[in-house]
């Protein structure tokens, strides 16, 4: 099942991760879960809580995740996914991101090569864990 | 007690796709419980194998992370909400994709591939590990060679020193034919012939406030293997403020510790001790001896806390002070607790850079105050007075234990510590020289009589080492 968001939305995506560089960006993917699969309606930026290795690292801070569920549900929307960057680093995910990956949850990466968006892709984890899956996206 | 448990989005499929539930339990942990063994596909993502809740799970109970309440044991009230916040984390470089074993390193590593507490993650995590060990001497010795045999891809060593014959007791790393040479050469040419796909990173430079920082930014986590207090603060402030693990041993005579300090969860060196020693009231091993059998179980402690947290597997030393005492072939742990006013590792800490060591721990980087050169005796005058037969008084203030390895023939034993009850022993009218190892302690005893009123002794320049290089070489040294 394809991962439904519209252009305009991976634009912000690679802007929010070429603003970042050389540091990882990271934010929610807001929208909704429908038979059909999943598709986004908007995103939320968050801050990068790694203050030890901001380059190659992001963390989503449970406070902030909190604060961020409780808003979402006020604008009707789940949280269903996560997107952040790698910094010259290919658009694949680490086993660092798969330990700590959710399962249904989208996750999307984009690379940034010396500043610029190169490669955007979105994963989706296993049920038993071990491994990510390529998910495809269907642009509107 | 009924509460109502909130389920995140992405774990909601297996739980019936429903938001909430309503779960019995007393406490946090007791709850989450029930809940995984109502929906066993839920358990995996709640709890490890091992079965402790997932570092990334956050458990909330009416909006307060449970970490600052009780944990699992934090009781529950009728009504109250439970919440599961992900964490979420990731980033591109824990482990480099592609990252994996030659069928060479498979067959190298295979007793630890069939471990399911090790198995291929787990010898993939050591290969991508960084270990900086300070020191190549004796619990850098057994801990360098292990952590190269087990697989760990990166380790560097920090030592300035050559080998010397009085190392090779205890520091395996070096051989009898290395004596002379550079610590760092000789641990380099041991571990990679040990095992060549592990990567040795070497740094020939005394570890300083200066350079610190920068050495130890590119590693996983640090072992200090130090001898001396300026180095053992350095290293442990250096850690606290990089955040990461500083496995700690120390060794003396027949006993050792060791801990894991610098992780935000647990205390770190100071929170041990605030303070240093004041300088020359602990001696080091080369003052005090040690047994050369003990360095190498501490070091391979330290080794083995090292393999834990690199894999992430087991219970670490943090908060924990083993002591090992070798004569009575005992452990005994201490609990630590962290300082809440620890000037580094506290929220209300006063020290937020790298200070100046040598001078916090009262060592001088001035060399030794000397006697006044009339005080002191060069070896030959003294061989040329004792051919001459001239009257002199000759005083070894060492002890008797090392009395029994060599003596100047004609001396007369005082231990140093005996001086002063026993100095009526003495005669203020005689020529008296006094010698020692090297010239520091019988330095001391010089001192002491000149403050006493004798005015005709003197210091053997050297002690019975300069003794033995210029008089007579018949006489061991030690």
């Amino acid at each position: 099942m394809a991962l439904s968001i519209s252009d305009s939305l991976l634009d912000r995506i690679r802007y929010h991760g070429t603003s970042a560089y050389p540091l990882e960006c990271c934010g929610l993917l807001l929208g909704r879960a429908a038979r059909d699969g999943k598709s986004v309606v908007d995103l939320m930026p968050m801050q990068n809580s790694r203050e030890d290795t901001p380059e190659s690292r992001y963390l989503i801070a449970p406070d902030d995740l909190l604060v961020a569920e409780k808003e979402a549900r006020k604008q009707g929307v789940d949280i269903i996914g996560v997107y952040h960057s790698h910094p010259d680093h290919p658009a694949r995910p680490s086993n660092f991101d798969r330990e700590h990956a959710f399962p249904w949850y989208s996750y999307i990466i984009v690379s940034v090569e010396k500043g610029e968006a190169i490669e955007l892709t979105s994963w989706i984890l296993r049920d038993d864990r071990s491994a990510f899956d390529p998910e495809d996206l269907q642009t509107a | 007690m009924s509460v109502k448990i909130h389920i995140p989005t992405p774990l909601r499929q297996f739980v019936g796709n429903a938001d909430a539930l309503s779960v019995e339990g007393r406490t946090v942990g007791e709850a989450l419980q029930k809940l995984a063994s109502q929906y066993p596909e839920l358990r995996k993502h709640l709890y490890t194998d091992e079965g402790k809740l997932r570092s990334f799970i956050n458990v909330y109970v009416n909006d307060e992370d449970v970490r600052y309440l009780e944990r699992s044991k934090t009781p529950l009230k009728e009504s109250d909400e439970v919440r599961i916040i992900p964490s979420i984390a990731g980033g591109s470089t824990a482990v480099a994709p592609g990252t994996e074993l030659s069928q060479k390193e498979i067959l190298r590593y295979s007793r630890h591939l069939i471990m399911p507490e090790v198995g291929m993650e787990g010898q993939l995590k050591l290969k991508a590990g960084k270990v900086l060990t300070i020191g190549a001497g004796g619990l850098g010795s057994p801990l360098a060679l292990y952590l190269a045999a087990a697989g760990v891809g990166k380790i560097g060593i920090v030592d300035f020193d050559v080998v010397d014959l009085t190392n090779l007791q205890r520091q395996v790393l070096h051989s009898t034919d290395g004596v002379g040479r550079s610590k760092l050469e000789s641990a380099k040419e041991r571990l990679q012939a040990l095992n060549p796909e592990v990567k040795i990173e070497l740094y020939e430079t005394r570890l300083s406030s200066e350079n610190a920082l920068d050495i130890l930014k590119d590693y996983n986590l640090v072992v200090d293997g130090t001898d001396n207090f300026p180095t053992r603060y350095l290293v442990n402030d250096a850690c606290v403020l990089l955040g990461k693990p500083n496995v700690y041993g120390s060794i003396f005579r027949f006993e050792g510790q060791a801990s894991v300090f610098g992780l935000p969860e647990g205390p770190c060196y100071r929170c041990l001790y605030p303070e240093p020693p004041p300088p020359g009231l602990v001696p080091s091993c080369a003052e005090g001896g040690v047994l050369g059998i003990l360095p190498g179980i501490i070091g391979v402690i330290q080794a083995t806390e090292t393999i834990k947290l690199l894999l992430g597997k087991g219970e670490t030393l943090v908060g924990r002070l083993l002591l090992f005492d070798a004569l009575r072939m005992s452990f005994r742990e201490l609990k630590l607790r962290k300082d809440p006013k620890c000037p580094i590792c506290s929220a209300h800490r006063t020290i937020h850079k790298l200070i100046d060591y040598n001078q916090f721990c009262g060592v001088s980087t001035q060399p030794q105050q000397t006697l006044p050169s009339d005080w002191e005796m060069d070896p030959v005058d003294l061989k040329g007075l004792l051919d001459k037969k001239e009257p002199l008084f000759l005083l070894d203030v060492r002890e008797p234990h090392e009395w029994d390895i060599c003596s100047i023939p004609g001396a007369y034993l005082i231990p140093l510590g005996q001086l002063p009850a026993r100095m009526n022993q003495l005669n203020s009218a005689d020529n008296i020289v006094a010698y020692c190892r090297s010239g520091v302690r019988s330095g001391k005893a010089v001192d002491l009589l000149r403050k006493a009123g004798f005015q005709k002794i003197k210091n053997l320049k050297g002690g019975i080492l300069a003794w033995s290089d210029k008089v007579d070489p018949t006489v061991p040294k030690y």
